[in-house]
């Protein structure tokens, strides 16, 4: 069977059948034998397309290059990790009673197409169609960010479905633009949305036209990215989730939206032919960047400092795409992956480590270190991973997007210096005390899952100090692709 | 300019003198109906001209020239607007004189010597009654004037004449900027006139009346001509919005014939609008002054968008 | 005059007007029921709309798209919302944060900016609805604005899905509507929305007794 078609459909299929079924002893199972097959169908396609490059599928409807395969085997991967986390930390939460069997079949059926939304975003080739699954994405986490039913986390799924919702209408308003400048050139046929078609005759839309529907774009999508400002809805939704759908919110939908963006944005720097794309983002960037870093150092609840620090990323990668060139993409790609990666699993940590201390206030949690070593190396490891500490993958990373920002946008580096100063200070100054401090808790009943933090941990440390051959040829390929 | 054509010209006038109170007991009349009332006869405000007119003068004892002066500049003012917009033909001698703006200017002037001679004997009434007039009239110039700019964009011209040489007599074309400011223009009407959602013209609450707030000192002749002015107003706004918004029978020369078409036409247009005034002003409540603003400012808007749909939609016709 | 409009085009241009005026009284109602009548209104024109569209240009598949905003936007959303209403037995009066002509004059400003901006795109397109881009803006940017200045869940989602409407006017006009695969997917999307909305009022309301979402206003930077 076609493997593309495999990767797509073992999410849907699960995700109907968990809802069908509901609440089984076998559910948990049946999530994580379904990211298991995701992530093979992923890996097994990534393969595929390293060897043969890029192919259609469904006639123009999809279409697999050398970026979004390698998205697409990201995101398997953290969903693969994100169900080993949840099935403890979902038997937890229950057992705490603030969950039940109803929510439980919710959450397991609403993961497993928020997976599919996300491959499908990542895999379309009809711009359109992108839409269609970026606002799916919204719709199958909103339920899920107001799982708990407490009044803060229906406040956070509120904002969350509100903003997005305004963003997403504009990003359409944005498509709809972008459709009407390809008409001009593709005519009617029904293959003006398709990018691979737009991008043959990039150069020849209408740059007027395209220059407003990259900003509609750029500001639609940069609402789900958690650009400032209109990132309110990220720390809250984040906070107030159960912990494994802020991971996969935070390490995946994000870098979807992005991805969405740099898919634009190609067709965009055909058609305007300046830098107008590309400052716009730099812009967008530094000033997500430093709003995120300057209301990290306010943050109570553990979650949104995290959410915050994500903002940041964001902001960071966003500003490296928009200095555009081989090596800032490829930075831009990188920390991509590396953010991903490392975000996802500060999240598994942190959810543990507040399911023990039956609290997401950093004042309230002491000690891990204490309780259980594994969770509090984990979470310290992650923190350092996340802060830029080499030897891990993120420091070589920025370290690329900060040099190559200084050799050609040198009034950019001070403020990107500050930024991310301030945020180190911040997040470091709150997570020592959590990890090394005086407590005295017990152990929670069933124990956590450890591994993916660790999974993840060891991936971004080796990325840090030996990127695999393979892994730069393909990074180069999508780097280049983006121009 | 032929004789004929100034005999038309000084027929339209008195026909306007003659057709002014009837309309407005035609509107009183079907107002009555529509509320189930015994109706006063339509003939009424001619009795009640009649009766005042023999009446003596009661001046006031602080009363000024001003005072004595202003129902002549009021009745002169509105008699001047019903001569010059065209209500027959748009080539009679006055018709040139018609442009919208010095229209706007007339009413205004009108409005200016009544609210002085309101407060001129010193009255708290008198003085409240101005101010509240002179509230309505500042909210609402500005939406007649949008309303006027969208029909001049449209006809290239301020002259009413040719709004409605243009209008009436050009090919059929469906302007939606012309439809957002007829309904502009009757809001301004109905709060110009002392219509209903903005006062009522059939009280004398002191806490509601604007236009009766005004003219409460007045007696005799001086009362009947402001009562007379203000049955010319109302016909002169429902000629003009008739000529801006359904212009079709007014003639375009001064053939007998074309011109008989158009009293008819004329009559009948004014029956059917007083009949709609009747039933707006019964299905409607008389708002508080202090929505009053809003009212105008839905107009406002109203003749705005007018404006911005004119430009938008129609500007490449 | 020196050309004449096509008859059909002038209706576009009708509707389109009527579609403002909508959004306009959408801003300016103050109770909910009428509101969601007054959406259902401008679902209906927008249909009427798409079908001039359609009939004047021989587009078969905008007559799909018109099919489609009748049912959705004319009958089925004004229909769940009226079933949430009584449902929830939500109070009749919509509150505003801000005076209801002080609105209006934020919105005609919005409107004169939303021309602006679509001005130089109509004027590339060829399509015989060109014009109505520019309200097709507007009314998004109405939409928008209702969303901003309506403290109730209710009037805030009807909000939502008039930006819709406002999206599916440009859509129209600009390029005939978008392909057909992407108009479908659209139109679930907003089902499902509208839906997980109806499902999250019950929960909001279950919570704070009110579909005030002023009760949501916990949650921010300290």
């Amino acid at each position: 069977m076609d493997l593309f078609v495999l990767t797509l459909a073992i999410p849907l299929v699960s995700g109907l059948a968990l809802a069908a079924a509901g609440e089984r002893a076998w559910a948990p199972n049946l999530n994580l034998i379904a990211s298991l097959g995701t992530f093979l169908a992923s890996a097994l396609l990534t393969a595929e397309i390293v060897a043969a490059g890029p192919r259609f599928a469904f006639g123009e409807m999809f279409f697999i290059d050398s970026l979004n395969v390698f998205f697409v085997a990201l995101t398997a991967f953290v969903g693969l990790t994100t169900s080993i986390f949840s099935g403890p930390y979902m038997r937890n939460e229950r057992e705490h009673g603030r969950l039940t069997a109803a929510r439980l079949r919710l959450y397991k059926s609403m993961f497993q197409l928020f997976m599919f939304t996300m491959l499908a975003a990542l895999t379309t080739n009809n711009l359109g169609i992108l839409w269609v699954a970026m606002e799916a994405a919204t719709l199958t986490t909103v339920l899920l960010v107001s799982l708990y039913r407490t009044a803060a986390s229906l406040e956070a799924a509120w904002k969350y479905f509100i903003l997005c919702g305004v963003g997403i209408a504009q990003a359409l308003f944005g498509t709809i633009l972008l459709y009407f400048a390809a008409e001009r050139v593709l005519g009617e046929t029904g293959n003006a949305l398709l990018w691979t078609h737009l991008v043959g005759v990039k150069g020849q839309l209408e740059p007027t036209v395209m220059a407003l529907a990259f900003v509609f774009l750029l500001v639609g999508y940069g609402t789900k990215v958690g650009l400032a400002p209109l990132h309110n809805w990220l720390p809250d939704a984040h906070a107030e989730g159960p912990t494994p759908v802020s991971a996969v919110l935070s390490g995946l939908l994000l870098n979807v939206a992005l991805y969405a963006i740099l898919r634009v944005k190609v067709l965009a720097d055909g058609a305007i032919q300046s830098g107008f794309a590309g400052s716009l983002m730099m812009g967008f960037g530094l000033l997500t960047l430093t709003v995120a870093a300057f209301f990290l150092s306010r943050q109570k609840d553990i979650k949104r400092m995290f959410a915050y620090s994500s903002i940041e990323h964001m902001g960071l990668i966003t500003f490296a795409f928009g200095m555009g060139g081989p090596v800032a993409n490829f930075a831009g790609l990188l920390h991509m992956t590396l953010h991903s990666l490392t975000k996802s699993a500060i999240f598994f940590a942190v959810g543990h480590a507040a399911q023990k201390c039956g609290t997401q206030v950093m004042e309230d949690i002491r000690g891990l270190i204490k309780i259980n070593p594994v969770i509090g190396w984990g979470l310290m490891l992650g923190t350092l991973a996340i802060l830029g500490m080499p030897p891990f993958g993120v420091f070589a990373s920025e370290f690329m997007i900060l040099t190559h920002a200084m050799k050609h946008h040198p009034w950019a580096t001070p403020i990107l210096l500050t930024a991310l100063g301030v945020a180190f200070a911040a997040i470091f100054g709150k997570v020592q005390p959590m990890v090394f401090g005086e407590t005295h808790l017990k152990r929670l009943p069933h124990a956590p899952a450890i591994t993916p933090v660790f999974v993840h941990l060891a991936l971004v440390l080796m990325m840090g100090l030996y990127i695999p051959p393979y892994l730069v040829r393909w990074f180069h390929e999508a780097a280049r692709m983006l121009g | 300019m032929s004789i004929s054509g100034l005999l038309w010209q000084f027929f339209a006038i008195a026909l306007a003198l003659a057709l002014a109170p009837l309309l407005t007991g035609w509107v009183n009349q079907c107002r009555a109906w529509l509320q189930n009332r015994a109706a006063p006869p339509l003939l009424q405000p001619y009795f009640m001209l009649h009766k005042l007119f023999h009446k003596d003068v009661v001046l006031a004892h602080g009363a000024s020239p001003l005072f004595v002066f202003a129902p002549y500049v009021v009745f002169g003012c509105m008699l001047l607007a019903c001569a010059i917009i065209p209500t027959l033909s748009t080539d009679l001698p006055f018709a040139p004189a018609a442009d919208t703006i010095a229209l706007v200017g007339v009413f205004g002037l009108a409005r200016l010597f009544i609210a002085l001679a309101a407060m001129d004997i010193g009255t708290s009434f008198g003085t409240l009654g101005g101010r509240r007039e002179m509230l309505i009239g500042f909210l609402a110039e500005p939406a007649l004037l949008m309303v006027i700019f969208t029909t001049a964009m449209i006809s290239q011209s301020t002259s009413v004449a040719t709004i409605v040489e243009t209008l009436a007599h050009g090919d059929f074309v469906i302007n939606p900027s012309l439809a957002f400011a007829g309904i502009a223009f009757t809001f301004v009407s109905f709060a110009e006139n002392a219509r209903v959602p903005v006062d009522n013209p059939a009280t004398h609450l002191e806490l509601t009346m604007i236009h009766e707030a005004m003219i409460l000192e007045y007696s005799g002749r001086h009362l009947a001509l402001i009562e007379w002015a203000a049955a010319l107003k109302l016909y002169a706004y429902s000629c003009l919005g008739l000529a801006l918004f359904f212009p079709w029978g007014i003639a375009e020369g001064d053939s007998a014939a074309g011109l008989l078409l158009a009293i008819s036409a004329l009559i009948a247009k004014l029956a059917v609008g007083g009949a709609l005034l009747a039933l707006i002003e019964t299905i409607n409540a008389k708002v508080r002054i202090f929505r009053a603003p809003e009212f105008l400012g839905t107009a406002f808007l109203f003749a705005v968008l007018g404006l911005l749909v004119r430009l938008l939609l129609e500007s490449r016709v | 005059m020196s050309t004449v409009v096509p008859l059909s085009a002038q209706l576009i241009n009708l509707f389109a007007a009527v579609i403002l005026l909508l959004a306009f009284a959408m801003l300016a109602q103050r109770r909910v029921l009428p509101l969601i009548n007054l959406f259902a209104l401008q679902g209906l024109t927008l249909c009427l709309s798409t079908l001039v569209v359609a009939f004047s240009t021989g587009q078969a598949h905008l007559y799909g798209s018109a099919a489609l905003t009748l049912v959705l936007k004319a009958l089925l959303l004004p229909w769940i919302l009226h079933r949430l209403v009584r449902k929830l037995q939500v109070k009749s009066d919509v509150e505003g944060l801000v005076n209801i002509p002080t609105t209006m004059l934020i919105g005609i400003v919005l409107v004169m900016v939303a021309f602006n901006v679509a001005l130089p795109i109509s004027q590339l397109a060829s399509t015989i609805s060109r014009g109505t881009l520019g309200i097709a803006l507007a009314s998004v940017m109405l939409a928008f604005l209702m969303m901003i200045v309506r403290t109730k869940a209710i009037p805030q989602v009807v909000g939502f899905l008039a930006m819709e409407n406002g999206l599916f006017l440009a859509a129209t006009s600009a390029t005939y509507g978008m392909p057909m695969v992407v108009e479908l997917g659209i139109a679930l999307d907003v089902l499902v929305g509208a839906i997980i909305l109806g499902v999250f009022f019950f929960q909001i309301r279950e919570q704070f007794d009110s579909l005030d979402i002023r009760h949501l206003e916990k949650l921010k930077e300290r």
